[in-house]
């Protein structure tokens, strides 16, 4: 396609994998939006839709990390 | 003549879209008309909105994709309406549905078109500040995604030669010779909402718009805010794209000035500006921002704290003046305006940037059509309506709401709307149901208990996911997965072929669970799972993966990377597939019956309505009269008199054998919820019970009593609505008194009660001019902070100054002082426009005395558990959106317990709310969706731990049997998952979203 990363990009060394657990209504929408608006983001981060991020559980967060996330965000 | 069963609503903007949802939702076949390829109307265009500060396209997205998807709403755009004829109950319409050039049918709004196009043209959608391609479709989340040709500018249209959009359709959607075509349609009442397009801001010459690059309009100025605009939000100059470090903004640019034939005001002008001076200090604190202002309109709910916050918070700089020109500096591109601060002489000041607050006017091809079906306007192309009945229009059947009715914000093109819809079912409420379809679907397949069959779909969406995403590659990697039997790549994995494929596959591999992986599910998992269903699985048996919104799309310039991304969240999904479970939405019954609190003007209007729809109705009425502040409401600025239409409309309630009135009745307990509520009532102090579907709340309001000003101590000074009376029963008395001064603002946007009174300005503006009548040679004075006359009242504003009353301004911090001196009072205050002291005797002080909640307002706020603002009124559960519901499902309000308002719009709201109950009273049963919160009585350890996170009061520990458990109310559970983090021993569990099917996807993150 032609199009150019428009973020510095750190080494793979340093690409440490994030997890996301973002509410639909609001920041699921915005992932969406800046997927329409072709923002270029890392591919390092995965998104878990919940319904509202009242349903995150601490619990939920260890088990993130425990899986193999280097860092977990909760947007809501 | 049959009736019929339809409703033609022409014109999607918000209003239309509010009335469509409600009527479909209320047993009615809908059809939207709108002459856009899409609809959404001007709010799409917005970046934020005011008082919330909330996000535009995100609020009105839910709204958008329920209509899309719902089953009784077709959506006709890009289509004219060329003649209505017929009568109520019988309407024809003739349409030209114009051609796309585009099948709907084949284009599944994959933008392949559009990226190939070579013709580039000015994007309307952004007012021209960046550009479209001539097959495009006006805005992203455009509904309906159906790409449209733009035959003036296409190179083959114009040229002849080209065709690449016909090439690179992988389905044939493309058809240059498409004809227009004719059609008629069949409603049995029409609603007309073809709302407004702003004032053309270069007849403004003075200003410069058009001439000067880096003057912009308000609507300009919207998109370039918007994160999802030419600039991606950040704020620049047009002529340099640099960021500006002073901003200004002039008010009524093509508001208030008749000599434009623009005599009304806006309405929406002074706050826009001030959110967006707002939001402009959010996205860059160091810009200077300043508006120009005549009067600061800020009459609506919240909006006075949203001012007061505006110059407190965030330092938005206000000055009272016109500005007279504009005038560029060409070196630098910065903008010299001139103006005259009160009290002193004229100043030029230097700004980057102008932002020209420009004017609401109707919409001009909905004039046209109003004026060809014979629906009266006014000489500004407003649809005159009923002074007490806004939505009716002169042609009894056609109604009309939003913007095309006179300007209007946000909230009162809704509320209006859900007015409109229920006018317009009241008329048809013996057709109910006749024409909505309902599907036949196959019995549901039982898989429990069976291993997981998982299919796996993964889609090319044209270009769009597979130029980037290896999507061959990714099904291979699909089928290695466990449990998954059948995985494939699919060219557009929602088109209606791809649906049927889907469902064969189904059949032919046993498939239990389907994993689809394109684009988001916000937009495609309803389609996704009605075509489970059609296969008969249930459809939560169904998992999106989103690889082009959050993968392709994000990740373009690195395929590999986005590959493997896709894997991975493929892998997730399917994990997760694994252990979902059918769930079946739960139905229940509901109680056709409203319960209406309150029996002022809009209680009766509510009881009245839920009559005329054929629905038993409550009225309950704490004191021993109807009628309320009406019964004192003896003559509008229009001349209507709500104290003798309120007095019909007791008696049509009393008669109606629909309705039962309880005076001297009281709410002493509700439980419940929405579709089966019981009340225990206080009837004249004896219990009993009642049930019922819905409860509107119309508890209404009352005059604030003054403490300042000699109220109550001198009697020449008495309230706006004491002097109404006076005015209308004593004429002769009243007419003697030649000097008559009124101060308007009192008890209102004072520190304890930030909010501004909406109607006071008029009932001065009104009962002076009445005097004026009676006496023309009587002095009037009006002592205000700003004249509030908002939207098409601002004639009568003008009227009474060129009748000589005569308005005086003052400042908070310098209030007239008042002393009573021998038989007349004399009042003494500083002119704060001239700044100079001003001293006048009267012989009659009226005070504008604010609008306060009922007294009784917080008792049964704490009965009914309702939420109130911090000025006492009841707050609906979203200021902008759903302005007439309370968060609680079920509960509605209208009238003055929402907020201070005028008689006609107490009357739209109580329609309105009738039309939002309607949603639950017309359904037999009603569905609410089975993601829901279970509890497990085994786990349950009754602690109550649930019972305190819950902000809905959905679940509660009850005694079930000999023991005691939590219970969730079915109707009241959102899904949000906040007990589910509180139980300590996980009895309660979301379904859908439970523990082991989310830490599934964690544990598949690095598999």
């Amino acid at each position: 396609m032609g199009v150019k990363k428009r973020y510095k990009f750190m080494s793979d060394a340093q690409k440490p994998k994030i997890l996301a657990f973002v509410c639909n209504w609001c920041a699921y929408a915005g992932a969406d939006l800046a997927g329409v608006s072709r923002m270029q983001y890392p591919p390092n981060v995965r998104l878990i839709r919940l319904m509202c991020t009242g349903r995150v559980n601490p619990g939920f967060l260890l088990k993130a990390f425990t899986a193999g996330a280097d860092g977990v965000l909760v947007s809501g | 003549m049959e009736k019929s069963g339809a409703v033609a609503i022409v014109g999607a903007g918000i209003a239309g879209i509010q009335a469509a949802l409600d009527i479909a939702n209320s047993g009615f076949r809908v059809y939207v008309i709108e002459e856009k390829p899409s609809v959404g109307g001007v709010m799409a265009q917005l970046d934020k909105t005011f008082p919330t500060n909330d996000c535009s396209s995100c609020m009105m997205g839910p709204k958008l994709v329920e209509m899309a998807n719902h089953p009784n709403i077709e959506i006709l755009a890009y289509t004219d309406v060329v003649d209505i004829t017929g009568s109520p109950g019988r309407f024809e319409l003739t349409l030209k549905k114009k051609a796309r050039a585009i099948d709907p049918e084949k284009c599944v709004g994959c933008g392949i078109c559009a990226a190939k196009c070579p013709t580039k043209v000015s994007d309307e959608f952004n007012i021209g500040l960046n550009q479209r391609k001539a097959v495009y479709i006006p805005y992203p989340q455009a509904v309906p995604l159906i790409y449209t040709i733009d035959k003036e500018h296409c190179r083959y249209f114009t040229k002849g030669k080209c065709r690449i959009c016909e090439k690179v359709c992988k389905n044939n959607a493309v058809v240059f010779d498409q004809p227009d075509v004719m059609e008629t349609i069949q409603a049995g009442a029409v609603i007309l909402s073809g709302g407004f397009e702003p004032f053309n801001a270069s007849l403004k010459g003075e200003y410069g718009h058009g001439r000067f690059p880096n003057v912009v309009t308000s609507l300009e100025y919207e998109r370039i805010l918007s994160a999802a605009g030419p600039y991606q939000g950040h704020i620049q100059r047009l002529s340099d794209g640099k960021k500006p470090h002073r901003i200004a903004w002039i008010q009524c640019v093509g508001s208030r000035e008749a000599h434009f034939g623009r005599p009304h005001c806006s309405s929406v002008c002074c706050m826009y500006a001030t959110k967006q001076a707002i939001i402009t200090k959010e996205h860059e604190a160091d810009i200077d921002t300043t508006v120009f202002y005549i009067d600061m309109r800020a009459h609506g709910k919240g909006f006075e704290r949203f001012y007061e916050r505006a110059k407190s918070q965030y330092g938005v700089r206000y000055i009272r003046s016109l500005v007279s020109r504009v005038v560029p500096n060409p070196e630098d591109n910065t903008l010299r305006l001139s103006y005259a601060p009160e009290g002193e002489r004229v100043r030029h000041e230097e700004f980057d940037m102008v932002v020209l607050s420009i004017g609401l006017c109707p919409n001009k091809t909905a004039v046209d059509l109003a004026k060809k079906i014979g629906v009266e306007v006014n000489e500004n192309g407003f649809c005159i309506t009923d002074p007490l009945d806004a939505v009716a229009t002169s042609r009894p059947g056609i109604y009309v709401c939003g913007a095309l009715q006179g300007p209007k914000d946000i909230p009162d093109s809704v509320q209006q709307g859900s007015g409109a819809a229920e006018k317009a079912t009241a008329l048809l409420s013996e057709v109910r149901g006749t024409m909505i379809t309902e599907r036949k679907l196959p019995a549901e397949k039982n898989v429990a208990g069976q291993a997981p069959r998982i299919g796996v779909f993964i889609c090319h969406c044209g270009i769009n996911i597979a130029s980037t995403v290896d999507v061959k590659q990714v099904a291979e990697y699909a089928a290695t997965l466990p449990n998954v039997t059948y995985a494939t790549n699919t060219m557009f994995a929602c088109s209606t072929d791809q649906q049927q494929e889907i469902k064969r596959l189904i059949h032919e591999h046993n498939l239990n669970r389907v994993v689809v992986a394109s684009c988001t599910p916000r937009t495609h998992e309803p389609l996704f799972r009605d075509t489970l269903r059609e296969a008969g699985l249930n459809p939560y048996l169904f998992e999106l993966s989103n690889i082009r919104e959050q993968d392709s799309w994000v990740h373009q310039g690195e395929p590999e990377a986005a590959t493997q991304k896709a894997k991975e969240l493929v892998r997730m999904s399917v994990s997760r597939a694994r252990l979902l479970e059918p769930i079946y939405d739960i139905s229940y019954s509901v109680k056709q019956s409203g319960l209406v609190i309150g029996g002022g003007l809009a209680g009766l209007t509510a009881a009245m309505a839920i009559a005329e729809q054929g629905y038993e109705a409550t009225l309950i009425e704490r004191t021993d009269t109807l009628g309320g502040n009406a019964l004192n409401l003896y003559y509008t600025e229009e001349g209507a008199s709500p104290a003798l239409f309120v007095q019909e409309l007791i008696h049509k309630v009393e008669s109606n054998p629909l309705i039962k009135v309880f005076r001297q009745t009281e709410i002493s307990s509700i439980s419940g919820s929405c579709g089966n509520f019981t009340v225990a009532l206080s009837v004249n102090g004896k219990e009993q019970q009642e049930n019922h579907g819905v409860i509107v709340v119309a508890t209404g309001g009352e005059e604030y009593k003054p403490e300042e000003y000699l109220y109550g101590k001198n009697p020449r000074v008495m309230t706006q609505k004491e002097f109404e009376s006076m005015l209308v029963n004593d004429p002769e008395k009243t007419k003697k008194y030649n000097r008559v001064a009124m101060i308007q603002c009192v008890g209102s946007r004072e520190p304890d009660h930030q909010y501004c009174s909406r109607v006071c300005c008029t009932s001065a503006v009104k009962n002076s001019l009445k005097l004026k009548e009676l006496n023309p040679s009587a002095q009037i004075s009006i002592l205000y902070r700003d004249i509030r006359t908002y939207g098409l009242k601002e004639t009568y504003y003008t009227q009474a100054r060129q009748q000589g009353v005569r308005f005086f301004r003052f400042e908070y911090e310098q209030k007239p002082k008042v002393s009573a001196k021998g038989d007349c009072l004399e009042i003494s205050m500083l002119d704060a426009g001239l700044q100079l002291e001003v001293n006048m005797d009267a012989d009659l002080l009226v005070l504008s005395a604010a609008i306060r909640p009922k007294a009784g307002t917080k008792d049964l706020s704490e009965i009914m558990r309702l939420p109130r603002d911090e000025d006492g009124f009841f707050m609906e559960v979203h200021p902008k959106l759903r302005p007439l519901d309370f968060a609680t499902a079920g509960l509605f309000l209208c009238g003055l317990a929402q907020g201070p308002k005028f008689a006609n719009e107490a009357i739209a709201q109580a329609r309105g709310a009738v039309s939002r109950a309607l949603t639950v009273l017309s359904q037999k049963e009603i569905v609410s969706e089975g993601v829901i919160t279970q509890v497990d009585p085994r786990l349950c350890r009754a602690c109550g731990e649930c019972e305190r996170a819950c902000p809905f009061s959905a679940i509660k520990v009850q005694t079930v049997g000999d023991r005691k458990q939590a219970v969730v109310t079915e109707g009241l559970c959102t899904g949000c998952g906040a007990c589910n983090v509180a139980c300590p021993t996980g009895a309660a569990s979301l379904a859908h979203f439970r523990d082991n099917q989310v830490h599934e996807m964690l544990q598949a993150l690095c598999a």
